[in-house]
């Protein structure tokens, strides 16, 4: 009932035409030739002249070509038995194991509808304090790492893949290097959480085409996983390669470019990917983080610039860590209230304190004497740096809370933080513990103080 | 025309397709693509002999050539009638809640389900009588709806002049239940029923004539209303890069103006920023009524993920609902959030049809597009008199944050207003971040002109001698030039920051506004003298507590009085050195 056709009429980069009847929009077919054999989508229709983009490119297709219609559109399979399991843009096994063919779901399905959703309620805890603290990653955000070609926002996110408190990991790599695809396979395998991760990954050196379909398929994968009651955190990485593979279509299909040869849908592209992220009511939830290099570290370029008016927020990674300043997490206000009732109070006074060290670093790097108070911010700047923006570090909310507290007393006194009175009674260390102990001892001190 | 005209689809690219008919077909004529059993909702864009290109407001996936597209006769319209406030619908006007009760999670394309309740009775009670000479829009009797008469017209759509046959008695009705029939110059009888439709692409011009809008629209946000004001009637635009406010600020107007009705059209955003208002605004009272903010609140929410071209017709369908109301006297106001989607949906249909492109590959008529649009704001003398109103404020998301995109020059062309976002005052957390230099407005303020001026030329000096400042650092500056420059400060933190999250600093009345700006002018105007710079330092930080202070203070509070008198004799103290 499939019909084969054997005569290719056109050819260019990776779209074929060919001529043929009664072809759905989108329906998929098996283009085989000598070098052998990819699966292709119609991408247009026009009478009988049917064009279709070949998923592992046109090089090497004949005219002679064999095409077979499948009768159907781009489906990934969905079971369990993903979990553990890596594969390419176009779903097929990168890792030895069988292919899966059980359960077929459509990618790239239809959106949410708004009255459906929910305002976000619940942290995603990823173990690492400029998130958790200053930045909460909320279930259900949409959130891109925004860093120059160079930053390493692939260990951030294979370390986010290791530590988040998710049900399931999606992965899906764009353009990825070989060696990150390894790094991140092996990251995940020795730290055992490789078995809650399904990876698709498409690397530099595999046909463009493929890259398109990575976020669809990552993302409709993600979705059954969340209806099936999933907390489900997707990263992608790079949305940047995603859009220019998009571009590089474009142009082949003689679309007019809009911006810097951005094709003038970028804007809907994007946001139909990111918009996937949702918190059901009922059952699970998806959250996406994707990294997004910014060429010429320019954040005004069309990918980073759209990407920010779709996203709830980002994060901005510079010199290995992520900036305080700039970075945001829109959401953060809807869950920090929550967690802990001095939460606010030190994800404040610790950016505002670091902002003054680094008023004082520039200080001192122009040669103006250091005040005890720059002094002060100086000891803190570096304390903070270390102990709390290195990328390496891992400490859940509460313990990161604690730090903050203890760098705050072994910088500062209690009333250079500015932090309300009922909160340094609770909170500071040394405070904490005589009231606990024993709460008689108060008078002493108060007498003390005059003396 | 013929309903039953057929077409074949022979063409597919994206949501564009191509289809041959038979008999005449209209442009912007909607027809229904088959998939099986499923029409997909489409409309004609261009007609090229027995060829028509349709848009689809669906995702084509599965469409094959020779389908069959089956037209309508009529263009895109939207249902009017009772029952339209409190709801959510999408672009084409379907109720969202109602689909995700037949539907689940997600939207499925193909179903389109009524916009207007067919079951729902309401209470008409008749104005009109027998032998009344009626035309287009022209009063027949009203139901109550929410809060308000809603008036029961003539329809629109219906031409010349026409006698009142008869008239239902009082009672309770649904809204396909005939309610008036009028007889026509040649003497044909039409049944007149509560529901009525109207073609979005078109204005309705069923109005006396079209009035200067003069009455200022309050806000409530005070840098808006003495600064750059709007008018009822007027149009004003709100450009600003991510992240510096805009969403924020129009959630803030939709609750807080002072009209009758808002339309928010949430046309290609965020679909989160939409839940907000879906889930916060049922809860919040309005002040003006005290019923919940719903009860005056149309949304009409196509974000960013629901198919392009319905996110075209989304601000239609929004200002065809506006123009319903306005019709009935009212004032509406219609925020849309972000027209710039809007302008890229057009441009992603034009690139689809190959037209030749404009500057950033947006449509060579699309100023024009966006004038029209704009221009179906305004202030309009109905027949009977009364004046009905449009307020159209729609936010511009500038690629890059700068203006001088195609998109926020067209709408700079056609607005009264503008209010433009800056990164630097969002980043300073200065907010609302409108930029006090850059922005302006055609319309009158709500505060004294004088003292506008005054306070206009208090900031744009201030702001250079802070520029100067940079360069030759405070000893560099002269006394008095530090003065204006405290002052400038201080004029900015108190009056044109405000606190949204402060129930009394969120939201300032036009009297308030009126009397804190008369008292700030004062302390503006005085000379006052120092000893030295710290302490003229000192002296406005001071002020600047204590004023910030009195703003969130309740004006009805003998704490108010208090401040401002506290207020007033510290300036008192300063201006005795001068």
């Amino acid at each position: 009932m499939h019909k084969t056709y054997h005569r290719v009429e056109r050819i260019a980069g990776s779209v074929i035409t060919i001529r043929a009847k009664d072809v759905k929009y989108r329906e998929l077919a098996e283009v085989t030739s000598r070098y052998g054999s990819s699966l292709a989508q119609a991408i247009r229709l026009d009478e009988d002249e049917v064009s279709l983009q070949v998923f592992a490119g046109a090089r090497g297709v004949a005219t002679d070509a064999k095409v077979r219609f499948l009768g159907e559109t781009m489906r990934v399979p969905f079971s369990d038995a993903l979990l553990g399991r890596v594969f390419t843009g176009g779903a097929q096994p990168r890792d030895n194991g069988p292919a899966l063919d059980e359960n077929p779901v459509e990618i790239g399905g239809p959106s949410v509808n708004p009255a459906k959703r929910i305002i976000p309620r619940n942290m995603v805890r990823t173990g690492i304090p400029m998130i958790d603290i200053f930045n909460t990653l909320v279930e259900s955000q949409k959130l891109p790492v925004f860093a120059r070609a160079g930053e390493p926002y692939n260990p951030l996110l294979a370390r986010i893949a290791l530590q988040a408190e998710v049900d399931v990991i999606v992965l899906g790599g764009m353009g990825l290097k070989h060696d990150d695809y390894l790094i991140f396979r092996d990251t995940l395998e020795e730290s055992g959480a490789l078995s809650r991760t399904v990876m698709f990954v498409h690397t530099a050196a595999d046909p463009v085409v493929e890259c398109l379909l990575v976020p669809d398929i990552s993302l409709a994968v993600a979705e059954q996983f969340a209806i099936a009651g999933k907390r489900v955190l997707v990263l992608l990485t790079d949305m940047t390669n995603f859009a220019d593979a998009m571009k590089e279509i474009a142009i082949t299909m003689e679309q007019i470019p809009s911006n810097r040869g951005y094709p003038g849908d970028l804007y809907s592209q994007l946001a139909a990917r990111y918009e996937k992220a949702v918190d059901f009511d009922t059952a699970g939830s998806i959250t996406i983080l994707a990294a997004t290099t910014m060429p010429g570290d320019d954040v005004t370029h069309p990918v980073p610039d759209n990407t920010g008016y779709i996203t709830e927020g980002q994060f901005y990674l510079r010199d290995g860590r992520i900036e305080p300043f700039g970075s945001l997490s829109r959401l953060k206000q809807q869950v920090n209230g929550k967690t802990r009732d001095d939460h606010r109070a030190i994800m404040d006074i610790m950016v505002q304190l670091y902002s003054g060290y680094r008023e004082s670093l520039e200080k001192q790097s122009m040669g103006f004497r250091m005040s005890e108070w720059d002094n002060k911010l100086l000891k803190y700047g570096e304390r903070f740096e270390k102990e709390m923006m290195d990328l390496s570090v891992n400490i859940p909310l509460e313990g990161a809370l604690d730090l903050g507290w203890e760098i705050l007393a072994d910088c500062f006194e209690p009333v250079e933080t500015g932090i309300k009175s009922t909160l340094i009674d609770k909170y500071w260390p040394g405070n904490k513990d005589e009231t606990e102990a024993d709460t008689v001892t108060e008078p002493e001190t108060e007498e003390a103080v005059p003396a | 025309m013929d309903s039953s005209t057929t077409g074949k689809i022979i063409g597919v690219n994206g949501n564009m397709l191509i289809v041959e008919f038979e008999s005449a077909v209209a442009q912007n004529e909607v027809g229904y693509a088959k998939i099986g059993d499923v029409g997909l909702m489409a409309e004609v864009v261009r007609i090229r002999g027995r060829l028509a290109d349709m848009q689809v407001y669906e995702d084509t996936t599965g469409l094959r050539v020779g389908a069959d597209v089956e037209f309508t006769g009529d263009m895109l319209s939207a249902e009017l009638g009772p029952g339209l406030l409190t709801q959510v619908y999408d672009g084409l006007q379907n109720p969202l809640p109602q689909l995700a009760e037949q539907c689940g999670f997600f939207l499925q394309r193909g179903t389109y389900l009524p916009a207007i309740d067919r079951e729902a009775r309401w209470d008409f009670t008749p104005s009109a009588t027998e032998g009344d000479t009626v035309t287009a829009g022209d009063v027949l009797g009203s139901v109550p709806e929410g809060i308000f008469d809603h008036t029961i017209m003539v329809p629109f759509a219906m031409n010349g002049t026409y006698t009142v046959e008869s008239i239902a008695n009082a009672g309770s009705y649904i809204v396909e239940d005939v309610i008036a029939t009028v007889k026509d110059s040649q003497g044909r009888s039409h049944d007149i029923r509560m529901l009525q439709r109207w073609p979005v692409k078109l204005p309705v011009t069923a109005y006396a004539e079209r009035l200067r809008p003069t009455t200022p629209l309050v806000t409530k946000g005070r840098i808006v209303d003495t600064f750059f004001p709007v008018a009822k009637g007027g149009t004003y635009c709100i450009p600003g890069p991510f992240g510096a406010g805009k969403t924020v600020l129009q959630q803030l107007t939709s609750r807080n103006a002072d009209v009758d009705i808002v339309v928010v059209a949430a046309c290609g955003e965020r679909a989160g920023e939409v839940v907000e208002t879906l889930r916060e605004f049922p809860e919040l009272t309005d002040p003006r009524t005290g019923k919940s903010l719903m009860d005056r609140t149309v949304i009409i929410c196509n974000t960013s993920s629901m198919p392009v071209a319905a996110r075209e017709a989304s601000v239609y369908t929004a200002v065809t609902i506006a123009s319903y109301y306005r019709q009935m006297g009212l004032d509406v106001l219609l925020l849309a959030d972000s027209t710039s989607r809007w302008a890229q949906a057009l441009r992603e249909t034009s690139g689809r049809l190959e037209e030749i492109p404009g500057e950033e590959a947006f449509p060579a008529y699309l100023e024009s597009v966006i004038a029209g649009f704009y221009e179906r704001g305004g202030v309009v003398k109905l027949n009977n008199g009364e004046t009905g109103s449009i307020t159209i404020g729609g936010t511009v998301s500038p690629a890059g944050g700068n203006f001088d995109e195609p998109v926020t020059q067209a709408t700079l062309k056609v607005v009264g207003a503008f209010h433009g976002l800056s990164r630097a005052r969002s980043d300073a957390r200065r907010y609302p971040a409108i930029d006090p230099l850059d922005s302006w407005s055609k319309y009158g303020s709500i505060v004294d002109e004088e003292q506008l001026t005054l306070a206009r030329r208090i900031l744009r000096e201030g702001s250079d001698v802070g520029q100067m400042m940079k360069v030759v650092g405070e000893e560099g500056t002269s006394d008095s030039d530090f003065i204006l420059y405290l002052k400038s400060e201080y004029l900015d933190s108190v009056y044109l920051q405000q606190n949204a999250f402060d129930a009394v600093d969120g939201a300032t009345s036009d009297e308030r506004q009126r009397h804190v700006f008369e008292v700030i002018s004062e302390i503006l105007k005085a000379s006052m003298g120092f000893k030295d710079k710290d302490s003229a330092r000192r002296f406005f930080h001071e002020i600047t507590q204590t004023t910030k202070d009195w703003n969130r203070v309740d004006m009805d509070e003998k704490e108010f009085t208090t401040i401002q008198t506290k207020l007033e004799s510290m300036v008192s103290e300063v201006t005795k050195n001068a």
